[in-house]
Parts: structure tokens; C-alpha cells; sequence
């Protein structure tokens, strides 16, 4: 099974491995980046849909969070409204105006996907830098963890999590998707620690009498920024895409008042054979958003490799 | 001679052995840290574990009989011994939901998922080994770009509303394929292994085992898309590693055509990583299609948990949830071993 989950973890490693070289590098990759078109496509899909999320409040024609008498009027079980004035894509299942809440649903799956990252990325952040920064035996057994968690499919420990909580709402969706990337954080700075441990400039901190904390948090943590970056864009991709499954699976988030797209999506499928578009628009926002993190996160790791440096 | 070449397959024999002895030896541990977090999570359940163990039956009088026999009141290290007990004697309890044991719950239910998950391995590895394979060869071309694309769409996908999309599209449309289920009510097939494809076959129904096909097509295309995108990306990368060895161009400058050196040096060769990302996700499919057997009322596995997490049938969640990480740490252990099998290098590494 090592070898097996070797995969996963020299992936990882790799990434740990790359991008500790200082400023300059990261400069020269953000070159390299640039000049890349595909990095181009997916920032573009990213900026776009941050300043949606931003500003999606104020862009929403109608209240998104009320039904209208026009919309209702129509609405059956075999029928609901599609276009008309005033409603730009008519009504989803409850009355309320479709297209004003797909907008702001934006903003819902953007924090959703950015907190459960940050959970990720801090508790991977505990464990990987005390691993790291302590070694020996509490190295091997909090790498073991790791390890276990690593191996187990992603949506059945997101699932886990979740049904330990009695009620689902937004935060056990953010910890139970987060919970998902922690291994992964936790063996990539785990990694990036190990790598500078032996480091020339580590060294001469340690010579010149820096305390261990200092060293550890002004030395070798911002030199494993790059690789922490690139994981998290690519985290943020698959975060959006487990939140929407939780939401399928009825451990989403019940709040009405708060719109997201994995629940709109999950929604859609009782009404899927009268309005088939109440699940593609929120499908293709999904697939959309995740493809440009995808293609942003992957872009820049192929930036931060050194075997790329031209 | 003969003496040369007994100590050779002798050596080789030995290890294997080792190799073998060693993964055993390495799973233990992971086992034991995996158990740990389980009854972790056991003891975490909302309402305290007596409770949740039995749902709506739950009074405190029951409460308080089922803490004793479980022996919840004891110490934690007590408790977890005797949870570690429960667990290697397969007792899960019963499902909250039917009532049944939840052992008996799964062997019913395992046949659907396996036939399932090696339905869309099949597809993913028939289709995702070529595709992977012509793309590397033509790199660059429109067709690559294209193969490309479409697998990094594909993993952006949420794999359920590919299968709404697919039953509207092939069932509700167009009324070829059938919605959801295993086999239509009105086939009486006679039930010897529990696979509907295979009984049909053993027992001479040759219309139950086309039913049986017709109700696997679309979940198995939808469980399908994942495992392929990332077969045909692997496959892609491997091959292209493989082309720029020295030992091709070697081939090539000897003289032998590119169909032998295609087959047996590129093609070899390349396959090694495939297996093992193969190897993977059949783990990972056998844990569970939860969303597709949700989406498909196909009711192995996936779809117990599903139907556990909306009614929290805690008893049958943890069930499946430590099955999942058990077939998924005996798989990659197969895995590992057939692999040093294929590749003499793993074994002493």
C-alpha cells in the first residue's frame, strides 16, 4: 500500500521540493506564467468570478432571497416559469427569481470553498510544521496519520466528518470538506521543513543564536509559499465540487436564505424533468470555476518547477 | 547448470516472499491507526454512541442497556478493546433503519457495487489506455489538445449531474436506456452469485443478463469518467516519458520497425504507472460510487450509505465507512504485489 500511496505523496513532495529558492525565482515563474495561456485562461476565470462573488449583490436585478406573485402565479408541479420580463431566466422551484440567485450564490460557494481551504491549509499547517519542526517519534506517528487520512477516499472522510455533526449547516460543510486537504497541507509543509532544515540560511540563523520559533516562522515558513499557493488553487477546485456533493448527499447547508451553487445544483434533480435549466446553469458555473482554479493551480505548478526553468 | 538455475529462481522466490512479509508487516500499523480513529469517531457520534447506535428506538432506559453491554461505562482503553473485539467478530449491530444486522446488509448489497466498479473500470481502462496512448503519440496535434481539454472538464464534472444528464438525455429522451435500478421488476432471474449479469449466463436467462446490461450502461458510463480522465492523462505522461528514453532511440537505431518498437518498448514500458493508477482506482470505486448508486437507485454499497446518511443509520455508517478504508488498504496491498510481480526493481527498493 506504500507504494501505492507513493502517487499521491510524490506529487506532493515534488511540490514541497520546488519553489524554495527566494524571490527571484518566484519572479522568474510569475514570468514563466504569464506567457502561458493557459494560466491566462484559468486567472481570468478566477478574477471574474472573485469580482462576481464581490459584487454580485449589487449586479442581482431582483431580491434573491424572496418569491414574487408573478413567478408563483405560474408555478406548479409539471410547471415551472421560464424567461420573462423582468426575470431573466423565470423562476426556480420555490418562486424565487433564478437568475438573481445564481449570482449571488457566487458568493456563497466562493467562501464556502476559500474557508474550507484556509481550514485545511491551518490544521495541515499544525501538524506538517510540528512534524517538520520536531521530528523523531512524533514525526513518524503524526506522518502515520497522515498517511491513513491520505489513503481513505476523499468524500468517504468528508462524509464522516460530516455526519458527525446532529445538524448539518454552512460551517460542518466547511470543516468536512477542509478535513479533506489536511493531509495533503501537512505533508507538503512537513516536506518544505525537512528540505530547509539542512538549508544554508537556516543554518546561519541557527549560528547566529535565532530562537527555533523565530526560525521557523520568519525563515522557513515563507520560503514554502509557493508550493502552499499552488495547493491551495488546486484545493479550492476540488473544495466547490465536495461541498456540492455533500449537498446531494442532504449534508449540505439548509439554510434557504443562503444560496450556493453545489445546492442548487443538488436541488434541481427532484425538478430536473421540468427545468433541466435550474441544473445547468449552476452546473456549468461549477464546472467553469473549478476548471479555471484547476488550470490556474496546475499552471503554476508547472512554473514552480525547476525542470521548466528556461 | 541446473544448480545456477535453482539458486536463481530460488533467490527470486525468496524475495518476493520477503517483499510480501514486509507489506503485511507495513499494513499493520496502518490498520491499527485507522481503527484508533474509527472508534474515535464512534465515541465523537451526535448524542453519545448508545444513542446514536439506536436512532429512533433510542429511550434512556435502552440508553443505559446498551452502555452497559457495550460496556461504554467502562475505561476509554477498556473500551477500545472491547470496540476492537466487536469489530474483528464482524458485529456492527443492526441498521436502524430495516432492522437487519449490518453484516447482513453488506453481503447483500456488495455483488451490485463490485459488478459496478469493474463495469467502469472496464470502460475507463478500454477507452482511457488508447486515448491516452494516440494523444502522447500525435502531442500537439488537434486531437491531443482536444483529449486534453476534455479530460480536465471531466474531473471538474460533479459526477451526479453527469448522471441526471444521462438519464434525461438516454432514458427520459430518447427511452433507451432504463432510468435506475439493476433489472426490471417482471425478469424472475434466478439469483446464484448475486452479479445479474453473470446469473443470466449461468442459468442459460439470456434476456435477464441483456436487462441486467441495459440497467448498467448509464451508471457505469457516468461512474466511468473519473477513473478514465485520469487513466488517459496518466497514459498520456507515461508514454511521453518513455519516448524520450535512450533505450528507444537505441531500438529505433537498430533497425526495428516502429510497430515492434510502439508495442513492445513504448507501449511496455508506459503501462507500468497506468497499473498502478489503475490499481487505485479500482480501490476507490469498490469504496464507494455513493453518488452515482444514489443517482441510479443502484443499490449496492453507495447507496446504503447514501440512504445511512439521510436517515444517520450510525450503526450502518460506521460499517461502511471502516469497509471502505479496509477494501481500500487490501487493494493497494494487491496492487503492491502484483506490481513487484511485473517489476523485479520494487522488491528490493
Amino acid at each position: 500500500m506504500q507504494m501505492l500511496l507513493e502517487r499521491k505523496k510524490r506529487r506532493i513532495d515534488e511540490l514541497a521540493a520546488a519553489g524554495q529558492g527566494g524571490t527571484s525565482l518566484a519572479k522568474q515563474a510569475l514570468k514563466r506564467m504569464l506567457r502561458d495561456p493557459v494560466a491566462l485562461v484559468g486567472l481570468v476565470i478566477v478574477v471574474l468570478f472573485v469580482l462576481l462573488a464581490a459584487f454580485a449583490p449589487l449586479l442581482a436585478p431582483k431580491d434573491p432571497y424572496r418569491p414574487y406573485p408573478e413567478l408563483l402565479e405560474n408555478l406548479t408541479v409539471t410547471n415551472i416559469p421560464g424567461p420573462m420580463p423582468g426575470f431573466l431566466l423565470g423562476s426556480d422551484a420555490d418562486g424565487f427569481d433564478f437568475f438573481s440567485r445564481l449570482l449571488v450564490a457566487s458568493q456563497q460557494t466562493l467562501i464556502v470553498a476559500v474557508l474550507a481551504t484556509l481550514f485545511g491549509l491551518m490544521l495541515g499547517m499544525i501538524i506538517g510544521g510540528l512534524a517538520g519542526a520536531i521530528g523523531g517519534w512524533v514525526d513518524s506517528l503524526l506522518m502515520r496519520l497522515v498517511d491513513v487520512l491520505l489513503s481513505l477516499p476523499a468524500l468517504i472522510l468528508a462524509v464522516s466528518i460530516a455526519a458527525l455533526f446532529a445538524r448539518s449547516n454552512q460551517w460542518t460543510v466547511i470543516i468536512a470538506v477542509g478535513m479533506v486537504s489536511v493531509p495533503v497541507f501537512a505533508r507538503l509543509l512537513r516536506g518544505s521543513m525537512l528540505a530547509q532544515r539542512e538549508s544554508d540560511h537556516v543554518l546561519a540563523a541557527t549560528a547566529l543564536g535565532v530562537k527555533r520559533t523565530t526560525i521557523v516562522f520568519r525563515h522557513m515558513l515563507p520560503n514554502a509559499l509557493g508550493p502552499v499557493i499552488v495547493q491551495a488553487t488546486l484545493t479550492l477546485a476540488t473544495a466547490i465540487l465536495e461541498a456540492a456533493s455533500l449537498s446531494y448527499l442532504g449534508l449540505g447547508d439548509q439554510d434557504p436564505f443562503r444560496a450556493e451553487w453545489g445546492l442548487m445544483l443538488a436541488q434541481a434533480q427532484r425538478v430536473f424533468e421540468v427545468k433541466p435549466s435550474l441544473a445547468f446553469f449552476p452546473a456549468g458555473a461549477i464546472i467553469v470555476v473549478a476548471l479555471g482554479f484547476t488550470l490556474l493551480g496546475e499552471s503554476m505548478r508547472e512554473a514552480l518547477d525547476p525542470k521548466n526553468r528556461r | 547448470m541446473t544448480g545456477w538455475a535453482l539458486a536463481g529462481s530460488h533467490h527470486t522466490g525468496g524475495s518476493m516472499l520477503r517483499f510480501i512479509v514486509r507489506r503485511l508487516l507495513q499494513a499493520i500499523p496502518t490498520l491499527f491507526i485507522l481503527s484508533l480513529l474509527i472508534f474515535a469517531w464512534f465515541r465523537a457520534l451526535p448524542g453519545g454512541p448508545a444513542s446514536a447506535m439506536l436512532g429512533e428506538r433510542a429511550t434512556p432506559q435502552r440508553i443505559a442497556e446498551l452502555n452497559e453491554t457495550m460496556g461504554l461505562n467502562d475505561p476509554i482503553p477498556v473500551q477500545y478493546l472491547k470496540f476492537l473485539g466487536r469489530m474483528l467478530n464482524g458485529d456492527f449491530g443492526t441498521s436502524t433503519i430495516t432492522g437487519d444486522s449490518v453484516l447482513t446488509e453488506i453481503g447483500r448489497h456488495f455483488p451490485a457495487t463490485i459488478e459496478l466498479a469493474f463495469a467502469a473500470l472496464f470502460l475507463a481502462v478500454a477507452f482511457g489506455i488508447p486515448f491516452g496512448y494516440l494523444a502522447a503519440r500525435y502531442r500537439g496535434s488537434l486531437f491531443d489538445t482536444g483529449i486534453v481539454i476534455s479530460t480536465l472538464v471531466g474531473v471538474a464534472v460533479p459526477v451526479f449531474f453527469l448522471g441526471f444528464l444521462l438519464k434525461y438525455v438516454f432514458s427520459t429522451q430518447l427511452a433507451w436506456l432504463p432510468p435506475s435500478g439493476r433489472q426490471d421488476v417482471d425478469i424472475d432471474a434466478t439469483s446464484v452469485t448475486g452479479f445479474a449479469t453473470l446469473d443470466g449466463i449461468l442459468t442459460g436467462e439470456f434476456d435477464a443478463t441483456l436487462n441486467a446490461l441495459e440497467h448498467l450502461a448509464l451508471p457505469a458510463i457516468a461512474l466511468a469518467t473519473i477513473p478514465f480522465a485520469v487513466i488517459v492523462r496518466i497514459t498520456r505522461a507515461s508514454v511521453l516519458d518513455v519516448l524520450n528514453e535512450d533505450f528507444i532511440r537505441t531500438a529505433e537505431s537498430k533497425g526495428l520497425t516502429a510497430q515492434v518498437v510502439r508495442t513492445r518498448h513504448v507501449l511496455r514500458n508506459a503501462l507500468l504507472p497506468v497499473a498502478t493508477t489503475i490499481g487505485l482506482q479500482t480501490g476507490l470505486l469498490l469504496a464507494g460510487a455513493v453518488l452515482t448508486e444514489k443517482v441510479f437507485v443502484w443499490r449496492g454499497l453507495g447507496f446504503l450509505l447514501a440512504q445511512g446518511i439521510e436517515q444517520r443509520d450510525y450503526p450502518r455508517l460506521q460499517a461502511l465507512i471502516l469497509l471502505a478504508a479496509v477494501v481500500y488498504v487490501v487493494v493497494n496491498l494487491l496492487v503492491d504485489i502484483s506490481y513487484a510481480i511485473i517489476d523485479p526493481r520494487v522488491r528490493v527498493s
